[in-house]
């Protein structure tokens, strides 16, 4: 039986197309989902696509976080369901409260788009087995609020727990890691069961050598959940 | 028709980028002498009924769970009295 992958379309949704892609690409099924039915089809995990749901107003994810299809995901992610949430999908679940803390807009106030340098803290998710912790990636950045942040008891229990599952790096001496005042250099975290996993990153931008900047190192997520999937 | 006034501002320990532009913009101006600038949202509710304790309390349901995000925001309810 072929792997049934999720990707929610809200109005807004940029990138919904592209995580389709990848998760063809790795080898599973993908499945869009529509933000007014609350009806999974089947599916065994979900993608939280990037881009601007219900135009960021009021906060960004703040609205598609009451949507049908979230009631949804919110309850089966509490069973267990993977769930990753890629940028705006990232706010859509701290907004959900399925992840803890909240994005802002970044220090600089500027957008940004850029290749970034992550290392993976935490290789034991349902959507980071496929790299080894302490590997450095390369994955596309492209956000207007992204700077991560929490009160001090949320982010020191994230640390202890090693729930912060990617953070920022310098690509060069000199150069500024952080992109945009993120707490810790938090570039990603997870829940405490390890199956929902928020980032403001984009590794469906990063999964053929042919499009962008040519890197493939976003393929692993997809490839993560689906090998998590067929084993269970 | 009454009106509910909710201010919703982020918290005082949380950095607000959009307020220090607008700080650091003033004085090009010509506006000297401000200190600070925090930047809000301001969401006026026109209710359909009467001002009650029921109404207020689902109006801070309401900015407690959807207009503020409570991780970073704080809010204030208030009724405006009606202009004569």
């Amino acid at each position: 039986m072929t792997t049934r992958v999720g990707v929610v379309t809200f109005p807004g949704s940029l990138d919904d197309r592209d995580a389709q892609r990848a998760v063809r690409l790795a080898g599973a099924e993908p499945v869009a989902l529509w933000h007014r039915d609350k009806d999974l089809h089947q599916v065994d995990a979900v993608v939280l696509p990037g881009g601007f749901s219900y135009g960021d107003y009021l906060r960004a994810g703040a609205i598609s976080r009451f949507s049908p299809v979230m009631q949804t995901i919110i309850e089966q992610a509490k069973l267990g369901m993977p769930v990753l949430g890629i940028c705006n999908g990232f706010q859509v679940l701290t907004e959900s409260h399925l992840l803890p803390g909240a994005m802002l807009r970044n220090n600089h106030l500027h957008f940004i788009c850029r290749e970034q340098k992550l290392r993976v803290e935490n290789a034991g998710t349902a959507w980071t087995s496929d790299y080894q912790a302490g590997q450095e990636i390369y994955i596309p950045l492209k956000n207007m609020d992204g700077r991560y942040t929490a009160d001090a008891r949320t982010i020191d229990e994230l640390e202890a727990e090693g729930r912060v599952v990617f953070r920022y790096l310098a690509s060069g001496p000199g150069e500024v890691g952080n992109p945009n005042g993120s707490l810790n250099d938090i570039a990603g975290i997870c829940n405490a069961a390890g199956n929902v996993v928020g980032l403001m990153p984009h590794p469906e931008h990063a999964v053929e050598p042919l499009v962008g900047t040519g890197g493939t190192d976003g393929l692993g997520f997809f490839t993560s959940v689906l090998k998590q999937l067929v084993n269970t | 028709m009454a009106r509910v006034v909710v201010d919703v501002m982020l918290k005082p320990e949380i950095l607000d980028p959009q307020g220090q532009a607008v700080q650091r913009a003033l004085p090009r101006l010509g506006f000297d002498g401000i200190a600070d600038v925090r930047q809000g949202k301001r969401f006026e509710l026109e209710l359909e009924g009467p001002v009650d304790d029921a109404a207020l309390a689902r109006i801070r349901e309401a900015a407690e769970t959807f207009l503020a995000n409570t991780v970073i925001e704080d809010f204030t309810v208030r009724i405006e009295e009606e202009a004569k």
